[in-house]
């Protein structure tokens, strides 16, 4: 293999169109004769539905139809289904399509509306009138865990799940330790809030009996079958297709949405298109949101400050349902440890019903919370014996040469937590240099003077990525020489289109320009499992490799038979195959993909030209041999024994104004090591994109709920992403520790940047202010009362 | 969020407007840069019946700065302002920190007045400058039905204008043709401070001070203006913290408490009110010293 372009930091081939305008998202996407959905959804936390009169909606000139609870029959009429079942989550609750009797959130749909168009669907959904019981709610987890009231009646202490793991005996070597320390760590509440909120588009072709669903979503595979079940249709009747998405981040995972069942059986029975587009308070109150957790720790360390003994206990806000399992705690459960060497590790999670907007995986998905938790409590470690902060955490990593490392717990894919490679000192190293660490005291100091407040943090962080259990892709070497790669996995704006490319033109030895990728399309190919969890590039990667490996084995050994060569002695360069030493003696590929496929008509000149060459077994074999197939194509999949871990360190340095307790970066640095890199201007993206997001979650965004479970900030007024001008220049530079597991040798990037973000700032202010901060995110008037907390 | 059904009306000329105002009554409201208004209806927190969309009426964009007062129409754009080279320094650094270029290039100066947005920037400098809005509507001379072609104006004290948040004086059939913003004494000088969550946002507080200084540079009179700390723009009266004192020698901390005392703002989600008022502390007293400065320069 050459190795030409892998590595190599090209453009974003999606770009020109995506930065154009030229990208087609869903809300694009309009036929003849289409209609517009729109939803009634609950008010309230927590209520019993009396009774829905829909007479007023009637009125409204365009209304086509509305339907509730009950309409809906056979497997629709069911809750959602559970897609991430596990032992500990003893008490799994999904929401129904449309709620049945009972509301557990404010936004949860209580009645579709199907109209002409979205501003008559709104105006009739306005129109119906639904009495409700108002139910006490539940909002938070003190009162989740005490349990006065009730999210499910039938789940009688408001807990879905619990889970322990330890490793050795954390108790008694805490007991044990020469220093002990107890802190309490909070993370607030967040959402994943893509700029594209959900959307779902039906057809319905009833000559044909077939489903075209377009839809927003990070798998389109899954959501396939899932519509298959709970439509009751053949899959072969249900295509799937993700037009441009503008944004997952964890939240389009989740499939199927009510929405996204619930459009394609109003298209059915309605015999027409159907769209729904969500809007964005609509997604405040109705997707998902993700990070509330409570974590009290109990740490026994030596005179050294290495770790002894572990022990973590937390509350995971699950929200009103369960519908991904316990992923986000059981993340944060095992990827706490970090880089480093625990001793004894117990961690033990209760996950809560609240009457919220369900939790799952945000970018990072519960990562944050673990890496906030382990390096708060290396700080505190180092605080407490007066070391130098990167001193403790030196003395507690796992060195290079322990790699393997089998931190002895059961990861989120049910296999063992083994890191494969990585060298966290070097990490350490490298960043302590990029942000100048040990001249800092220094620059404190002179700031100080000058009556100026600054700090610096740090924070490590090891991340799991590329669970399995397995992604594909086709490629095909079309007879025009164009090779043309489908994969089922999604893409959400991320570059696949770019590194895929750069995978297969490196196999096939063809300019990258001749590569078409195709993603997150179930007529391209049917089996995949979808984009989440920093998976993309190690999965469909290397399953891109591994198909375009094989295409080119083909090419080799039919090339060698026109050119009657040993196929060993061939290569492929820009599209030629040629004899090495002997450039003449060649063929294109284009000629050799038209061999392949042993047809007699020749439709173009890259056919007619093919004829000069003979292949295949003569006369007395047949055209297509017994273990062959027609066609200069193939399909590869990629399915590892487990996860591979990447790991960084992040570096930052705040300044806060000691009047108004403003918080600025002054800086932001990042080590970052995905093994090794497909295109490092993309990943450098991620990483850009990630730290956006990372200090979005320490200073700016929270979901916020009073106490009746009324959102309170569902606007991006109030919800404050970050703009451009809050966020830093970002430094980077990259280590590249490949990984063993794959082929390709690399790891996943995709949610790197944005993990470590609230556990650095948290360090920063701290050591800028001289004020413990155990709770994020921290915003000025916080920052403000935390000060006159101290002082009193 | 999209809105219910209204009637659009684009009248061409001001007499146009308000005929249809008079007609739709409580039922109309006026749309000028849309910038608060299409929000409001997408969400459909306001449902009028009737829109009376200005942006037609050219008559009504215009800024015109004379000696004593900056006039500006009711068509004319933040951005428009802040261009304007005759424009005051505090009414440009105050519009420089309304929202974002795009919205400034929409939303209008009168429209963000008449809408009374307690966070606003411009209420409160019209407030400090003691400037007035002018209120046109149709008159209906007895005896007849449909109002007339003659405008009967009035012009609404800033001190009279904002009733509470989003309340102004403005009657459902009167359209605000033009806002005055005096300018300050000789040797006065002025600054607008604020501190947002994110560039461009409303303000946890915006500040402006205003100082006025006798021959010999003692500061003879200053006042804050505020938002974010009450239902309508703040003002309060800085002069017993600092006056009489030659300007270099005075203690602007002072005048920070002075205000802080003043004010009652309420928690929300994004401060409390302890933070608030350390706000009004800080950026007075920072406003105020910026302000000294500028009025020794100015004299
Ligand atoms: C993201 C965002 C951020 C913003 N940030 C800020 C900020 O930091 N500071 C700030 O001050 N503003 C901010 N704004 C509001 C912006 O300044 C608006 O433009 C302004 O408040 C209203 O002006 P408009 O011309 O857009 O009015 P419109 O939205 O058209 O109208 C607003 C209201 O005033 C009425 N109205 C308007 N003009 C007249 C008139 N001539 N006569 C009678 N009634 C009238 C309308 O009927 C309506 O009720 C922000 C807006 C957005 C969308």
């Amino acid at each position: 293999m050459t190795t030409k372009l892998f590595g190599e930091p090209i453009p974003r081939r999606e770009d020109p169109r995506l930065v154009a305008g030229a990208g087609r998202y869903l809300d694009d996407i309009d036929e003849p004769g289409q209609l517009a959905a729109a939803f009634v959804r609950s008010p309230h936390a927590h209520a019993s539905i009396v009774d829905i009169d829909v007479t007023g909606a009637l009125e409204v000139d365009g209304l086509v139809a509305v339907y509730t609870y009950e309409d809906l029959a056979g497997p629709l009429a069911q809750p959602l289904p559970l897609l991430i079942p596990h032992p500990s989550l003893r008490a799994a609750r999904t929401p129904y399509p449309l709620a049945k009797d009972r509301v557990r959130h404010v936004g949860e749909a209580v009645a579709m509306v199907v109209a002409t168009d979205r501003y008559l669907a709104e105006d009739a959904a306005q129109r119906i009138r639904v009495t409700y019981q108002p139910l006490p709610p539940v909002v938070g987890l003190d009162a989740a865990s005490k349990a006065g009231h009730l999210v499910h009646e039938d789940v009688p202490d408001n807990v879905s799940a619990h889970l322990v793991q330890e490793v050795g005996d954390a108790a008694a070597a805490i007991a044990a330790a020469p220093h002990r320390l107890h802190l309490e760590l909070h993370i607030e509440r967040s959402a994943s809030m893509p700029m594209e909120g959900r959307g779902v588009h039906a057809r319905w072709d009833e000559t044909d009996r077939s489903l075209r669903v377009y839809s927003s979503t990070q798998t389109s595979t899954s959501l396939r079958f899932a519509l298959a079940a709970k439509l009751d249709l053949p899959v072969d009747r249900v295509e799937v297709v993700t037009p441009d998405v503008g944004g997952g981040f964890g939240v389009k995972i989740v499939h199927p949405w009510p929405e996204e069942v619930l459009v394609p059986w109003a298209a059915i029975r309605l015999r027409r298109p159907v769209k729904w587009a969500e809007d964005r308070r609509e997604h405040f109150i109705s997707s998902a949101h993700e990070r509330g957790q409570q974590h009290s720790v109990d740490v026994g360390f030596d005179d050294d400050g290495r770790l002894l003994g572990l022990s973590v206990k937390f509350l995971h806000d699950n929200g009103a349902y369960t519908p991904y399992g316990i992923i986000v705690p059981q993340v944060t459960s095992t990827q706490l440890p970090g880089p480093y060497r625990l001793g004894a590790y117990r961690v033990e999670f209760h996950s809560l019903y609240t009457n919220t907007v369900q939790v799952t995986p945000y970018r990072g998905a519960g990562r944050p919370h673990g890496v906030f938790v382990m390096e708060r409590t290396m700080d505190a470690i180092a605080a407490a014996l007066g070391l130098d902060r990167t001193v403790v955490r030196e003395r507690n990593f796992i060195q290079p040469e322990q790699m393997p490392y089998d931190q002895g717990l059961i990861f989120q894919d049910g296999r063992p937590l083994v890191y494969d490679s990585g060298d966290y000192p070097a990490a350490l190293r490298l960043a302590k240099k990029l942000v100048g660490w040990d001249e800092f005291t220094a620059v404190r100091e002179q700031a100080r003077a000058q009556g100026r407040r600054v700090g610096i943090g740090i924070a490590c962080y090891v991340e799991g990525t590329g669970v399995g259990p397995y992604e594909g892709a086709y490629v095909r070497v079309e007879t025009t020489g164009k090779v043309v790669v489908a994969t089922g996995l999604t893409t959400q704006g991320q570059g696949h289109e770019t590194v895929f490319a750069q995978i297969a033109a490196d196999q096939l030895g063809v300019p990258v320009e001749n590569v078409n990728v195709v993603t997150g399309d179930t007529r391209r190919f049917a089996f995949a499992v979808g984009t989440f969890a920093s998976r993309a590039a190690v999965m469909s990667g290397n399953a891109v490799a591994a198909a375009a490996g094989k295409v080119r084995a083909k090419a080799l050994r039919i090339a060698g038979e026109a050119l009657e060569v040993d196929p060993a002695d061939l290569s492929i360069v820009d599209g030629v195959v040629s004899v090495k030493g002997t450039p003449q003696a060649a063929i294109p590929l284009a000629s050799v993909a038209v061999l392949a496929n042993p047809l007699r008509y020749a439709f173009d000149e890259q056919a007619k030209q093919a004829t000069q060459f003979a292949v295949g077994g003569g006369i007395h074999r047949p055209p297509v041999a017994e273990d062959d197939e027609p066609g200069l194509a193939a399909t590869g999949y990629y399915s590892p024994v487990r996860s591979t871990f990447a790991n960084g360190v992040h570096a930052a340095v705040v300044e806060t104004d000691p009047e108004t307790a403003e918080i600025r970066i002054l800086r932001y640095c990042v080590v970052h090591d995905c093994g090794r890199l497909i295109n490092p201007r993309i990943v450098q993206g991620q990483v850009h994109g990630g730290v956006a997001q990372g200090v979005g979650g320490a200073l700016y965004e929270r979901i916020v709920y009073d106490e009746h479970g009324q959102l309170l900030n569902a606007s991006y007024m109030d919800f404050l992403i970050p703009y451009a001008s809050e966020v830093p220049a970002i430094e980077i530079d990259h280590l590249q520790t490949p990984s063993p597991l794959n082929p390709l040798g690399i790891k996943g990037a995709g949610e790197a940047g944005v993990i470590p973000g609230a556990a650095v700032l948290a360090a920063a202010i701290e050591d800028a202010e001289g004020i413990p901060v155990h709770r994020m995110p921290i915003c000025p008037s916080e920052l403000w009362e935390l000060r006159n907390a101290d002082h009193r | 969020m999209k809105p219910p059904p209204f009637v659009y009306h684009r009248p061409a000329s001001v007499v146009a407007a308000l005929a249809t105002l008079a007609e739709a009554g409580e039922d109309g409201k006026v749309l000028a840069g849309g910038q608060s208004l299409v929000p409001l209806l997408n969400m459909r927190l306001t449902q009028p019946g009737h829109l009376v969309d200005i942006n037609r009426i050219r008559e009504l964009s215009y800024v015109d700065a004379g000696s004593d007062a900056v006039r500006v129409g009711a068509l004319t754009r933040h951005a428009e302002l802040a261009r304007h080279p005759g424009v005051p320094a505090l009414l440009r650094e105050a519009t420089g920190c309304v929202a974002h270029p795009a919205i400034r290039n929409r939303g209008t100066t009168v429209g963000s007045i008449v809408h009374a947005d307690p966070a606003a920037e411009l209420p409160a400098v019209l407030a400090l400058l003691r400037g007035s809005v002018t209120l046109a509507s149709a008159a209906a001379r007895p005896g007849r039905a449909r109002p007339d072609q003659e405008i009967v104006r009035r012009s609404v004290a800033a001190a009279d204008f904002f009733l509470g948040p989003l309340t102004s004086a403005v009657r459902p059939d009167e359209l605000a043709v033009e806002a005055v913003f005096p300018r300050p004494a000789p040797r006065s000088g002025t600054a607008w401070l604020e501190l947002s969550r994110r560039k461009g946002d409303f303000a946890l507080c915006g500040t402006g001070v205003l100082v006025t200084l006798d021959e010999d540079r003692r500061v003879t009179g200053a006042t804050g203006a505020y938002t974010g700390v009450g239902p309508v723009p703040v003002l309060v009266e800085l002069t017993e913290a600092v006056a009489g004192r030659p300007v270099d020698a005075v203690d602007w901390d002072r005048a920070g408490t002075l205000a802080a005392g003043a004010v009652a703002p309420e928690d929300d989600i994004h401060a409390t009110a302890a933070y608030r008022r350390q706000l009004v502390r800080v950026l007075s007293a920072r406003a105020g010293a910026a302000a000294a400065r500028m009025a020794v320069a100015d004299g």
